[in-house]
């Protein structure tokens, strides 16, 4: 906010209310109301005038109706016979599910990206130049267009598909790899996963917490890992080291069984990554650089190694710079996933587009449309300022 | 949140809504001095740009005959090509005045979308484009088949309900964009491609490498009554374009076409006279001049006419007119007289 | 980068590959792991683009080669660039792009930044209508759903930054205000803007934009589309400027008051002035973000660069050609974000040298 002004009662004696400050003020804010309400009152009114006079039904009523198309991809259960709000649901899941990936896997690549970037070795930092020049120069479309046409294009057809050990199949259908049969087993080894995943965590806090207060340092990730693989692999042993697995076969046209990534979500997602991957590297590359190089050559003084002085001091620090950037990185890819309908993956404006021709509604349409959007958006801001918040505090407190 | 807004709907409906004037979009028409024409994005044969970016196609010629009918100029048109899923919304919120694109006509179109069909200008039935290669021999064959739609068409449902009734699996892959749809079929993504037995042929001619390696299945999952739609709210405008294709039919019935009108006109048979204006007051009732027809047909011919030079023997698609012949020679085309 | 004093013809690049490639074991590895990938892609890369490519020719000669089919650019370059403008007419738009590059070299120096650059681009604008439409005498008017390629995406794109800025500066003020409303109207417009994507904007500008008007009125489609990018645009640049607006100190607008200036006195004469030099890389990252997504419109069947491109690939015969295309396509766009991103690397720089001696 700007500084104080001088307000009517201490600079020039007001004659007449409009040269009161205050007044004016009331004045412009009654005219951008009336204003606001008269624009939004002609758009309304023209809506529904023109509504009523097509005869165009209304109402979010065809929520409920049978949705009667079907949906190649869908993370819930999804018939014809279901309903439109479940078809929209399962594209609200399908945006969600590419959104999320999509978000972790391009911090890694930023991540090493933005690295590499800034490494001492010459030819790695060239590539990841080139690679971050390429990706932000060309418009997001024509990568996933390339990208898409590359899938279908060259991977071989499903009855001359790449064979990996007759286990993974990667053919212009998609990539194929088995899916593990829910029984027994596989509860017993997935409870293991989750319990060596807590213990390492609880593991993470007692260490911390040790070394704070007597200085002395434990290899927690070493041991981490050693207990997320050991765990579940003695729990696999235990079990009689049998695992039913649901693998692929060709069947007439295609592969059955196992979990396929289709080459929409392929293309979208190795699209989206790739080019976010691009901006997030930059992002952390001047994260980096925003930490003084004093702190670098203190930490390399103490003794401690070039990896660890990265984790420990460089990463944390420029965390507090990242994040604000790193979150509109994030929104831009969820907004960004909308580009599925151009190459085929139903997404949630995919779904939508879908239910407004089939319907005729596309004011309810379109207004769910952006209301999902908006909701989404808030949120992940929301949670972005939230941890941004708790990033600066443990870096601010002494 | 589904209530309160439907609620707040209603209110403002009530506070605002304005008695609907008819002939408003005939008149926005005239004042423009265009038509627009909702096409498609490019379908030879139905709706495209030709080499010198000119439409043309059985579609486009509707909307010629119309911009004939009413401004006696087949060339007053403005063409607005559209996607599958933008052609229903695009007619209902009048950026176009009438949609002349591979458009079935079904009921919930014509009540819940404030749509209204005028006449249907090509019957067709669903089908399957496949590869030789693939060795399928019919429909029923296509089980656990991957199938290219594309988005926002009847197609799309037709196909759900097919899969269900025969009970077989086949997976959608949905793409917005036709050629994009076309592309990955072509490209082998999908085992089969479906839509309209039409533009299956027109997919076939235009877009494979070699059309003989493509055979279109033999069985039609549906029907698929292509027709003309306007908006709803203009009477007057929705008997023009109804009437334009009639006048179309009824010239090929009566065998006047673009190299003949002139003669006709000396013609002593009455329907003949009262289709071409020489009896004075046919076009006053639809709001336009009496040489309406003429020149429709002076223009852009009739019926049998622009099906030979856009889909049928004379084109690529080399379609046979099958349900699109005259009624007379066992076809579904039946004129309204015009009398 | 290297300063050693040359001893033999060979210490110089052994040293300096002993400090920039191999100076621990792990950064050896990574070196011999990119020199392999490098020594596997290279050379194929250069055999397919360069060597074994075809340049003029018929589809027919691109397969038998196995080369790239340059040949297919040859043939379709000016559907690429042009879209479906009328053949015979198509200097027109060649010289609009010229006009736009003339524009963006002439306000890339900072000592160029006077008032004479927005009447330069006010009228560049107009020159650049006047030639696509045509309608005047030895110009024959062409109607602007036959506009395409490098031109459209050039007007969709240079418009949508220009006519955005007065409103994001409206905005990025407004949201700073001490005026509740004010503030309030602000930030609604700006959080709903940047919360929706782009394609939803572009639907409902190309569809359902005339339900909302009276029946009859009509807005051209593509004006539409460029209102839809204004609107859209105005409240990322908005941010932008705010960010700038932030930056300025306290002591600034209290100096301001004190010299008795009125809000908008003092906005025009003091707070913009240094804003806007302070958010100018920002705003180019942003030009060069409106450049790219002016792709969209793609998907509402107007036929830029990208659509254009697909035009060309949408024929059977060359079908088979789209990494060309699309190789070319994205090297026709890289040349204008490259140059604006490195311009906008030098500006940062030369301000930061500014801020710095000041």
């Amino acid at each position: 906010m700007g500084a104080a002004r001088p307000s009517a009662a201490s600079g020039r004696p007001a004659h007449h209310w409009w040269n009161d400050e205050r007044a004016r003020g009331y004045l412009y804010q009654v005219l951008l109301l009336l204003l606001v309400v008269a624009v939004g009152w002609f758009l309304v009114g023209n809506t529904l005038t023109n509504l009523n006079s097509r005869h165009i039904a209304t109402g979010f009523g065809f929520l409920d109706r049978e949705a009667s198309f079907g949906i190649s991809e869908h993370v819930i259960d999804y018939a014809p016979t279901d309903s439109y709000s479940r078809a929209l649901l399962v594209g609200l899941l399908n945006t969600l599910e590419v959104s999320v990936v999509g978000i972790i896997l391009s911090t890694l690549l930023g991540i090493v990206t933005g690295i590499a970037r800034l490494s001492a070795n010459w030819i790695v930092a060239r590539v990841a130049a080139v690679y971050v020049e390429i990706v932000r120069d060309v418009p997001l479309l024509l990568q996933l267009f390339f990208w898409y046409q590359l899938i279908t294009e060259s991977l071989p057809v499903p009855r001359q598909a790449i064979n990996v050990l007759d286990l993974v199949f990667v053919s212009n259908r998609g990539l194929k790899i088995p899916s593990p049969v829910w029984d027994g087993h596989w509860f017993v080894v997935t409870g293991a996963f989750l319990l060596a995943a807590a213990v390492s965590v609880a593991l993470g806090r007692w260490a911390a917490r040790r070394q704070e207060r007597t200085g002395r340092y434990f290899p927690v990730l070493r041991v981490s890992l050693a207990m997320l693989c050991g765990l579940p692999l003695l729990a696999f042993l235990a079990g009689g080291g049998s695992l039913a697995f649901d693998v692929p076969v060709l069947a007439g046209f295609n592969f059955r069984g196992g979990y396929t990534l289709t080459p929409e979500f392929a293309a979208l997602l190795v699209g989206l990554v790739f080019y976010t991957g691009g901006f997030i590297g930059e992002i952390v590359r001047s994260g980096i650089l925003a930490v003084p190089h004093g702190q670098t050559e203190a930490a390399r003084s103490l003794g401690l190694s070039r990896a660890m002085t990265l984790r420990l001091v460089v990463l944390p620090q420029s965390l507090r710079v990242v994040i604000p950037p790193l979150t509109s990185q994030y929104l831009n890819l969820t907004k960004n996933s909308t580009l599925a309908v151009a190459i085929g993956f139903p997404d949630l404006v995919s779904v939508a587009n879908t239910a407004i021709n089939q319907t005729g509604q596309a004011v309810e349409g379109v207004v769910i449309i952006m209301a999902i959007y908006l909701v989404i958006s808030l949120a992940l801001s929301l949670f972005m300022n939230w941890y941004n918040q708790r990033v600066a505090l443990k870096g601010g407190a002494p | 949140m589904k209530y309160f807004l439907s609620a707040a709907a209603v209110c403002l409906t009530a506070a605002v809504s304005l008695p609907a004037q008819a002939g408003q979009t005939f008149d926005a028409v005239k004042a423009r001095g265009t038509v627009t024409c909702g096409v498609h994005t490019g379908l030879g044969g139905f709706g495209a740009p030709d080499a010198k970016g000119e439409w043309a196609g059985l579609d486009v010629d509707v909307c010629r005959a119309v911009a004939a009918a009413v401004f006696g100029d087949a060339k007053k048109v403005r063409y607005v090509p559209l996607s599958a899923q933008q052609r229903l919304t695009a007619l209902q919120s009048g950026e176009i005045d009438l949609l002349s694109r591979n458009t079935t006509w079904t009921m919930s179109r014509d009540t819940a979308s404030g749509l209204l069909f005028t006449a249907v200008n090509f019957y067709d039935g669903q089908g399957f484009l496949v590869n030789k290669k693939l060795g399928v021999k019919g429909a029923k064959d296509l089980n656990g088949a991957t199938v290219c739609v594309q988005t926002g068409t009847t197609t799309e449902l037709n196909l759900a309900d097919f899969a269900r009734a025969n009970k077989i699996e086949l997976k959608p892959v949905t793409i917005e964009n036709f050629e994009e749809a076309a592309n990955a079929f072509v490209s082998g993504r999908c085992d089969a491609m479906t839509s309209d037995g039409s533009q299956l042929a027109a997919i076939r001619a235009n877009q494979t490498p070699n059309p003989d390696d493509y055979v279109i299945l033999p069985e039609r999952i549906s029907k698929e009554p292509l027709a003309t739609a306007v908006r709803q709210g203009d009477d007057q405008w929705f008997n023009i374009v109804k009437w334009t294709f009639q006048a179309m039919i009824e010239a090929e019935e009566r065998g006047v076409t673009s190299a003949n009108v002139d003669d006709m006109t000396k013609s002593s048979d009455p329907n003949v006279q009262r289709l071409l204006g020489v009896t004075a007051g046919m076009g006053k009732g639809l709001g336009v001049d009496d040489k309406w027809a003429y020149n429709i047909i002076k223009q852009v011919g009739n019926y049998g006419e622009s099906f030979e030079r856009n889909v049928g023997h004379g084109s690529k698609l080399k379609l046979d007119r099958g349900l699109n012949a005259l009624w007379t020679r066992g076809g579904m085309m039946y004129a309204i007289p015009v009398r | 980068m290297t300063t050693e004093p040359t001893v033999g013809l060979l210490t110089v690049p052994w040293r300096w590959s002993r400090r920039h490639l191999f100076q621990s074991p792990g950064s050896s590895v990574l070196t011999l792991l990119a020199a392999w990938l490098l020594w596997k892609v290279l050379p194929s890369a250069v055999n397919w683009a360069l060597v074994k490519a075809v340049w003029s020719g018929d589809p027919a000669a691109c397969r038998a080669s196995g080369g790239a089919c340059w040949a297919f650019v040859t043939e379709k370059y000016r559907l690429i660039l042009f879209g479906i403008y009328p053949y015979d007419e198509q200097w027109r738009p060649l010289t609009a792009i010229v006009v736009f590059v003339v524009m963006m070299l002439a306000s890339a120096h900072p000592s160029c930044w006077r008032r004479w650059l927005i009447w330069m681009w006010a009228g560049g604008l107009v020159l650049v209508g006047i030639l696509m439409w045509g309608g005047v005498p030895g110009l024959p008017y062409v109607s602007n759903d036959r506009w395409g390629g490098l031109p459209l995406t050039l007007i969709l794109s240079a418009t949508g930054i220009v006519l955005s800025f007065p409103l994001a500066l409206l905005l990025a003020l407004g949201r700073r205000s001490r005026l509740p409303a004010v503030r309030a109207a602000s930030v609604a417009y700006i959080e709903l803007w940047r919360g929706v994507p782009l394609v939803s904007v572009l639907f409902m500008a190309s569809i359902m934009f005339p339900l909302f008007l009276p029946e009859g009125i009509t807005v051209d489609k593509l004006l539409r589309a460029q209102a839809g990018i204004i609107l859209f645009t105005a409240a990322y640049l908005a941010e932008n400027v705010r960010g700038g607006l932030q930056a300025i100190a306290r002591g600034q607008f209290e100096a301001a008051d004190a010299l008795g200036l009125s809000y908008w006195q003092k906005t025009r004469l003091i707070i913009l002035p240094q804003a806007l030099r302070l958010v100018i890389p920002p705003l180019v990252g942003q030009f060069i973000t409106t450049f790219k997504d002016t792709s969209l419109v793609v998907i509402i069947g107007l036929y830029d660069l990208l659509s254009s491109t697909k035009m060309a690939l949408s024929d059977p015969q060359w079908r088979a050609f789209y990494i060309e295309g699309y190789v070319v396509a994205a090297l026709i766009y890289t040349v204008f974000t490259a140059a604006m991103s490195y311009y906008s690397q030098y500006l940062e720089r030369r301000l930061d040298r500014d801020r710095r001696r000041s």
